[in-house]
């Protein structure tokens, strides 16, 4: 019973959007941690607690009445704030890509635990009028939340991508991670837009985070059930990229959700390592 | 003054120093805390009615972050370096096999929460405060198909999914013997990695193998991600019942209506008739409403924590002394009543009955079902 089982076309078709909608936050979650990591050259692990700390948020704002979807009109300004803040105390002191994953490992864990004082590490449920919406659709369940999260993801992703590929701001962004030297020649005010793109990023944690407490059950320690998944799709795109962690995100999220549907869910986990591990053997450059 | 003050506290009785670890902080800390709070409410009544042998009780207790490994080294700082005169188990399964380790070391007695895995259960001097009995894989799927056998609809066809946590998974294997052993029809079997995320695609198997049953291997939040992925694609499991689910949770979601589960303790006659129980539930809702706690009810966690820290006094008390030598064996000879009943510690592992009852979720709160006469009000098995 536990080996290849031929599923029904329901049953896959189902797996596949499924996995679509996980591989979307896996996406959104990758977004603004392969930005900063390709583009400011920081490796920012309290990405991931920045955005459990914007789930909590969303968590609280709801109980007091706010609509999930609007307290990010709160939320993502203040991650906005803390990102930069962070950013311009790692600009000060210098900080190298390897020890700025050393520290904000230890900010990932002071903030689990200013979580856990605040909110306990029981676990938090967010109950929202979205939870309970979904539709059908030429047969197939479409969860509302998941489907904000799909739509949010492709919508941030696509702007992302617009702007570092159209704007003056996206070029200077791109020309100082490529050479800085020659970017400062140029005129390039590389502190302000570092501290914007710092900023934007932890913006984009928040909306992950916020997504998240729409779906999941929340609890500080599982800030880190994420990071290695995420981790796989952002190396898997490639850093510094707007589009790629999305649709390496999905890949990831529909091959675990078929490999749950057609074998061991005990398999699953192995698909998004295994896939990394190819792309890095076969693909060396891909990890700048 | 310090001199002083130093001179007080040597004239007062010198405490005595009971020393554990628990999860304070990690992925098991939110069942971490229910255990320390019970540990502060024995203490703080123990200390009321004066101590144990005329002494009063000092709880040090150390956070092991939910790390097997760094409980031993913890349990080894207590022992050596804190020298503390007594050891109590930590939570959970893993921790406390690390726990149980250094205590043989040392000869120190441990008595243990929530131990999942009682084969594993060697140590002479460790005793389980949780009435599993010795062999929960045969005995606890039994009492579970014994009360459906009884119910409205007795399934003929089963689905068996689980986590592959290690005392989740040994049990789960034994319900697949003893469904085979009874006549029923295994028609799915899956088993997933403790932390998965994803349970949209095991709620689609599920949905598609169409069993009578649902039995879920479920460690903390498992049941409520499988129920909520069930849901989403519009299926309600006809039967299901989830092992060791985090209990707050579970109950509050509407999807667990009739969802089943084990237990040792709830709050509802005959249970709460046993001695202390009523003060101990009044003070731990207490406790439990100011430290935020979601559910406050006490059942399982609570129970087995209360439990040990009972077995753990009854032993100084007819010991009188704190000599754990004279501790275990005493315990070992005789029997204790504790929240749960009496227990016995003379069988494999120092384990005695398999007391564990089945509930039900039913009016968003936990019924025992099963068996009959641990009832209340009437309360019988419901399908969906």
């Amino acid at each position: 019973m536990s080996g290849f089982a031929l599923p029904s076309a329901t049953l896959l078709a189902q797996s596949i959007l499924s996995g679509i909608f996980v591989g979307a936050l896996y996406g959104l979650l990758g977004i603004g941690l392969s930005l900063s990591w390709g583009l400011l050259k920081q490796i920012n692990l309290a990405h991931f607690a920045f955005a459990f700390l914007a789930a909590y948020l969303c968590y609280q704002l709801a109980l007091l009445g706010v609509d999930p979807l609007l307290s990010l009109v709160l939320i993502v300004p203040a991650l906005f704030v803390l990102g930069a803040v962070l950013h311009a105390a790692m600009a000060r002191f210098s900080i190298t890509p390897f020890n700025s994953l050393l520290l904000t490992f230890g900010l990932t864990g002071i903030v689990e635990a200013v979580i856990q004082s605040i909110w306990t590490a029981d676990f938090r449920k967010l109950e929202s009028a979205y939870g309970e919406q979904r539709f059908k659709i030429a047969g197939l369940f479409v969860p509302l939340p998941e489907l904000i999260t799909l739509l949010l993801a492709v919508g941030i992703s696509l702007g992302v991508w617009a702007v570092l590929r159209y704007t003056d701001f996206g070029k200077a962004l791109r020309a100082s991670a490529e050479d800085a030297p020659i970017a400062r020649a140029f005129g390039i005010n590389q502190r302000r837009n570092a501290l914007l793109l710092a900023g934007t990023c932890s913006a984009l944690a928040a909306v992950a985070g916020v997504c998240l407490a729409l779906s999941f059950t929340l609890a500080p320690s599982q800030i880190y059930a994420w990071i290695g998944v995420v981790f796989a799709a952002v190396m898997l795109g490639g850093l510094g990229r707007a589009l790629a962690p999305l649709i390496a995100g999905v890949v990831i999220g529909v091959s675990e959700a078929v490999t749950m549907a057609v074998t061991a869910p005990s398999w699953a986990p192995l698909v998004s390592f295994t896939l990394l591990i190819a792309i890095l053997l076969l693909r060396p450059g891909r990890v700048a | 003054m310090a001199t002083a003050s130093g001179l007080v506290r040597g004239q007062a009785k010198q405490p005595i120093r009971i020393g554990s670890t628990l999860a304070l902080t990690g992925p098991l800390s939110a069942t971490a805390q229910i255990h320390k709070i019970v540990g502060e409410i024995y203490i703080e009544q123990v200390n009321k009615r004066g101590g144990w042998l005329g002494r009063p009780l000092e709880w040090v207790l150390k956070d092991d972050q939910s790390k097997p490994d760094l409980a031993r080294t913890l349990y080894e700082q207590l022992v050596t370096a804190d020298k503390v005169d007594l050891l109590i188990g930590p939570y959970a399964t893993g921790a406390i096999l690390s726990a149980m380790g250094v205590a043989q070391r040392y000869n120190k007695v441990l008595v243990h929460h929530t131990f999942g895995i009682p084969s594993l259960a060697k140590y002479e001097m460790a005793f389980p405060a949780w009435s599993t009995g010795s062999d929960p894989a045969a005995t606890v799927p039994n009492t579970l198909f014994d009360a459906l056998a009884k119910g409205p609809k007795p399934p003929k066809t089963v689905a068996v999914v689980t986590s592959k946590f290690p005392s989740i998974q040994f049990l789960s294997a034994g319900a697949r013997e003893v469904l085979k052993k009874r006549g029923l029809t295994e028609v799915l079997f899956l088993e997933w990695e403790f932390g998965n995320r994803d349970f949209g695609p095991i709620a689609n198997r599920v949905k598609d193998a169409n069993p009578d049953f649902v039995w879920v291997g479920a460690i903390g939040l498992d049941g409520n991600l499988l129920l909520d992925a069930m849901k989403k694609i519009d299926y309600v499991p006809p039967q299901h019942f989830y092992l060791y689910p985090a209990p707050g949770p579970l109950v509050s979601l509407p999807e667990a209506r009739n969802a089943l589960s084990v237990t040792i303790f709830e709050e509802q006659p005959p249970f709460i008739n046993a001695p202390g129980a009523a003060e101990f539930i009044k003070i731990y809702h207490e406790r439990a409403s100011a430290a935020k706690l979601a559910d406050i009810s006490v059942e399982v966690q609570a129970a087995a924590s209360y439990t040990a820290w009972q077995i753990l006094d009854a032993g100084v008390q007819a010991a009188k002394s704190l000599d754990d030598k004279a501790i275990g064996t005493w315990l070992r000879a005789n029997r204790v009543d504790t929240l749960q009943g009496k227990l016995r510690f003379d069988g494999t592992g120092n384990y005695g009955d398999d007391l564990m009852k089945i509930k039900q979720v039913q009016n968003g709160k936990w019924v025992v079902i099963w068996p009959k006469e641990f009832t209340h009000g009437g309360a019988a098995l419901q399908a969906n």
